[in-house]
């Protein structure tokens, strides 16, 4: 090499970015555990695209809502009727929803997997929630309800809530099951991620064999911690899914009969149960500005998968397990209460958030559907156009919080600054 | 092991200029059938200019004009080739730009737009298309054995998805292979812009004429030009659920996201209100895949119009006043909207918005207020070339320090152009498979908003350990890039990367440059440069590269 290319290859380096002089983030360490420092676990559960709470959760005491939904409102199951029974002889056209006391009834979809937990104790609901944002953006609010931070004062957007909560809980042990860093994970603290809708990868395929090379040549590098954490997740989940996968085929005498929604909940009840305290899933497909149908139809088929899949994760992590786990359902908004013209709904603002767990508080007086409510007429719609939000999702959560891990409040404001949690004794 | 015992990675090559070939002493070209990228013309911004004006071992440039160039080029680029780096040094920055501002005399190499030409969305029209495609569906309307309406049906999504599979292959293509690389860019910036999805309704037939006839043509032009452009598409009126909003019937989600999302940003200063009223001017606005017209009434006779599958029904349309950002528009038809644009492209917040998106995805993640406030005073010219000369004249385009991690479509084809830079793939389907598992795949953002421009979205540890199994794919020599898709089996089933331009020497001390006068990456690290020395392999020295941290960033 002539001592002018020597020269050229010194300089150059030496233009490199600040980090690769060796600066590496003190936050960050390589270290990966090997299980929950907690033994409770929470999983969030974000239906991305403002699902149609009305059609879940159906206010069965106002008539204001069959007026204004002509074509897609739930009908309700008839008196005495019992779930399950009447799909059964004649599924479809009089899928009635249940009624879960005076003023609420279930979607039919969920006869056969949420409506059981709910008539057990294990899975409660929290109408008109949700987040002041009032800008009906999918966009706008998915970030705010995810980064949890106070609306008006200047944001971090490269701060979830969720990655400050397991920063409070030292919790290093977090996870999204997406392929994609959902933004409520976004943090300090390190977060893997791994997508478990497909069929997850071997731990020696692609470049695992080369592991050692690549950690050395990151280190001293921003990304140094997640380089190791991702060779050490691959072989994680490897590990698990196979154990999982010879489990079920030894159950099902061969055959892997859970598909979609309901295999992906599996997987995550399998590596939360081993590995992860914290976790996060998003489901799409939930915009249903046409044709969304009632007691049947498309957004019927989006709820059936949903909460098969949500009563597997219960079955699959297993009953130990499941009585400290809290699993909540939420989504940016709900939509407007009167049908549009196609037959859809459109944007709105007060959604219905669900908490689901084998330990939730069996005190007196807590029922089925809890929190703030009013009764649903066109005078106490919001801005004359959709619910509105009684409950302030960082309140409900910040309470929640409380209760799971016992943290202070001073700890709680640090998840959701300025908040004021409300303990609406779910556990 | 020395300089000496480094074995060039990609004998095999056949650069463009003969002369390179004599200095390395290559060794047999096994591989000769493999299409080569016609001449040089890859090289320049034009063909008029050629290697043969290559400056000699005496002019070379210092280091800091070559490490300043590659990160210039890099920039304005899908990846740097040595050839562009070269480029730039031999007419200096001021002239590359403006060879890449003004594209319009480049044309692709020849095998490559043979390759183009040979894709059935550039032959027939839209209308021809998109009835060809229909045909099955229709058919099984009528069809009463539920088993062949079923197959009816699949042959129609399957056609359906070959077509949109062909927008995405010139695409990439083009991304790979274009001279004019900063047009490339920025088509792929105006659809995340203006982002559509593919697998809504049936997007995937009008997917290659919304980037050709909507974007393309105003890519580093017109910014109202395009807006238009966009509002009068078909794809877009599909998508964002328009073609349904009528009066009476009114549907937001277009007007929302045309404001949120397209012209004023979030935080520009509009209602609830405003994209009530927003909503009234579009309605009307739909697309008509029907030949015929439909039956009006004579006075709404004229103010009917009619593109292609876009169409203007004065029927469904609100013709009452509207009052939209405090401006009264008087309800008078399809000119309403031509009417809003104008107001919302020569918006202060929409030149601040897409001015800062733009500085977002090209320079930095953060990019300072200063640069954006003058990129917004050169958006009012409505010239993109203008914004664009404001952002790479700024000394942070050619800076070290404002590197910008490289999202997963900019990783998979930066390492295409440094593996391959003259060999022409013949499938693209590997590149789309891995744009998809890396969460990024072609025309595939469900959401408008379209893909995230920050590196926090793209470098968690589930990404890095599916994109190092990418350069493992590319190190290796990912046969199926070479394998027709369609045509007869390949003539060799592995062509090994060149990137032994960047090879670095035994000692440690330097970059064997091969005789390049800048290498594709200038400065390794000590850690890189070891890890590529105790490579076992060339496929593992060719995945090590790829997967350098150096590599990651722009």
């Amino acid at each position: 090499m002539s001592s002018r290319q020597r020269r050229s290859f010194l300089q150059l380096a030496a233009a490199m970015p600040a980090w690769t002089a060796g600066a590496g983030l003190a936050g960050l360490s390589s270290r990966v555990w090997a299980g929950p420092v907690t033994d409770t676990r929470f999983l969030l559960v974000f239906l991305r695209g403002g699902y149609d709470a009305m059609s879940l959760l159906v206010p069965a005491s106002s008539s204001f809502y069959k007026e204004t939904r002509p074509n897609i409102a739930v009908p309700l199951a008839s008196a005495g009727q019992t779930a399950g029974a009447t799909r059964l002889n004649s599924p479809g056209q009089t899928a009635g929803a249940t009624r879960l006391n005076s003023d609420w009834a279930l979607h039919p979809a969920m006869d056969n997997s949420l409506l059981p937990l709910v008539q057990t104790g294990q899975a409660r609901f929290i109408p008109f929630a949700g987040i002041d944002d009032p800008s009906r953006s999918h966009f706008e609010t998915q970030d705010a309800i995810e980064l949890g931070q106070q609306r008006g004062a200047s944001r971090d957007f490269g701060s979830g809530f969720m990655n400050r909560l397991a920063m409070q809980l030292g919790a290093r042990n977090a996870i999204a099951f997406s392929s994609q860093m959902p933004t409520c994970l976004r943090g300090q603290m390190a977060v893997a991620n791994v997508s478990l809708k497909a069929a997850p990868p071997s731990a020696r395929g692609g470049a695992a064999p080369l592991q050692e090379a690549l950690k050395a040549m990151y280190q001293d590098t921003p990304l140094q911690a997640r380089v190791a954490e991702s060779f050490e997740v691959r072989s994680q989940v490897a590990q698990e899914m196979s154990a999982m996968t010879g489990e079920m085929e030894a159950a099902n005498r061969g055959a892997i009969t859970a598909k979609g929604f309901e295999l992906e909940a599996r997987r995550i009840a399998r590596l939360m149960r081993e590995r992860y305290a914290l976790g996060f899933v998003d489901v799409g497909g939930w915009d249903t500005h046409i044709n969304q149908g009632a007691g049947t139809g498309y957004l019927a088929s989006r709820f059936e998968e949903l909460g098969t899949g949500l009563a597997a994760f219960a079955a699959e992590i297993g009953p130990a397990t499941w009585r400290k786990t809290t699993v909540v359902v939420v989504s940016e908004f709900g939509r407007t209460a009167r049908e549009n013209g196609n037959r859809g709904t459109d944007h709105g603002h007060g959604s219905v958030y669900w908490v689901l767990g084998g330990g939730l508080s069996a005190e007196q007086g807590v029922g089925p559907v809890v929190g703030e409510q009013v009764r649903i007429e066109a005078s106490t719609l919001n801005q004359n156009r959709d619910l509105p939000v009684l409950n302030d999702y960082r309140s409900v959560l910040g309470g929640l919080f409380a209760r799971q891990y016992g943290l202070s409040a001073k700890a709680i404001d640090s998840i959701f600054p300025g908040a004021k949690p409300q303990d609406l004794r779910l556990l | 092991m020395d300089v000496q015992t480094l074995k060039p990675i990609a004998s095999q090559r056949l650069p463009c200029a003969p002369r390179r070939k004599a200095l390395f002493g290559l060794g047999s070209v096994a591989l000769l059938p493999l299409l080569k990228l016609a001449g040089c013309s890859t090289v320049g911004a034009s063909n008029s200019h050629s290697l043969s004006a290559l400056p000699g071992p005496n002019s070379a440039p210092s280091a800091e004009q070559a490490a300043a160039a590659y990160r210039f080029v890099n920039r304005l680029s899908w990846g740097a080739r040595p050839v562009d780096v070269q480029r730039c040094l031999q007419i200096g920055q001021v002239a590359y730009l403006r060879e890449q501002l003004q594209p319009a005399a480049v044309a692709l190499p020849e095998a490559v737009q043979a390759q183009i030409d040979r894709l059935s969305i550039q032959q027939p029209t839209p209308a021809e298309r998109y009835a060809a495609a229909e045909k099955p569906r229709k058919t099984s309307t009528e069809e009463v054995d539920l088993d062949k309406r079923k197959l009816e049906q699949e042959a129609y999504q399957r056609e359906m998805t070959r077509q949109g599979q062909e927008a995405m292959t010139r695409a990439v293509l083009r991304a790979l292979y274009s001279p004019a690389q900063l047009q490339e860019q920025m088509v792929w910036f105006w659809f995340n812009h203006f982002n559509v999805h593919l697998f809504k309704s049936q997007i995937r037939l009008l997917l290659a004429d919304y980037e050709e006839q909507a974007l393309r043509p105003h890519a580093l032009g017109s910014f109202r030009a395009m807006l238009g452009a966009v509002a009068r598409s078909p794809a877009m009126l599909l998508y964002l659920d328009n073609a349904q909003n009528g009066v009476g019937r009114i549907n937001e989600n277009y007007a929302r996201e045309l404001l949120e999302l397209h012209t004023l940003g979030v935080e520009g200063g509009y209602t609830q209100k405003d994209v009530q009223e927003l909503a009234r001017v579009l309605t009307g606005h739909g697309v008509n895949f029907s030949p015929n017209s439909p039956k009006l009434k004579p006075e709404w006779q004229a103010l009917y119009q009619r593109d292609g599958f876009y169409e203007f029904n004065p029927a469904r349309h609100d013709f009452g006043d509207k009052l939209l950002l405090g401006k009264i528009i008087r309800g008078r038809g399809a000119a309403e909207l031509d009417e809003v644009l104008d107001l919302l492209a020569a918006h202060p917040a929409t030149a601040r918005f897409v001015s800062r998106k733009l500085a977002m995805a090209l320079l930095m993640d953060e990019p300072p207020a200063e640069l954006v406030e003058a990129m917004s005073r050169a958006f009012r010219a409505d010239a993109m070339t203008t914004v664009l000369q404001v952002l790479a004249s700024s000394p942070l385009f050619s800076a070290a320090q404002s590197s910008k991690f490289k999202d997963p479509v900019h990783y998979v084809l930066s390492a295409l152009r440094s593996a391959y830079p003259d060999t022409l793939i013949l499938d693209t389907a590997p590149v789309r498979l891995w744009l998809n598992t890396l969460g990024q795949g072609l025309y595939n953002r469900p959401t408008p908003d379209g893909y995230p421009l920050v590196a926090s979205a793209w470098n968690s540890s589930g990404q890095l350990a599916a994109r190092f199994d990418v350069a493992r794919a590319i190190g290796g020599g990912a046969a199926n890039l070479f394998k027709p898709a369609d045509g007869p089996a390949p003539m060799a089933a592995r062509v090994m990367p060149t990137l032994m331009g960047t090879v670095p020497s035994a000692s440690g001390q330097g970059i064997q440059s091969l005789g390049l006068p800048a290498n594709p990456m200038p400065a390794l690290r000590p850690a890189t440069i070891a890890a590529l020395q105790a490579a076992k392999s060339t496929t593992d020295r060719n995945t090590l590269y790829l997967a350098a941290p150096e590599f990651m960033f722009r």
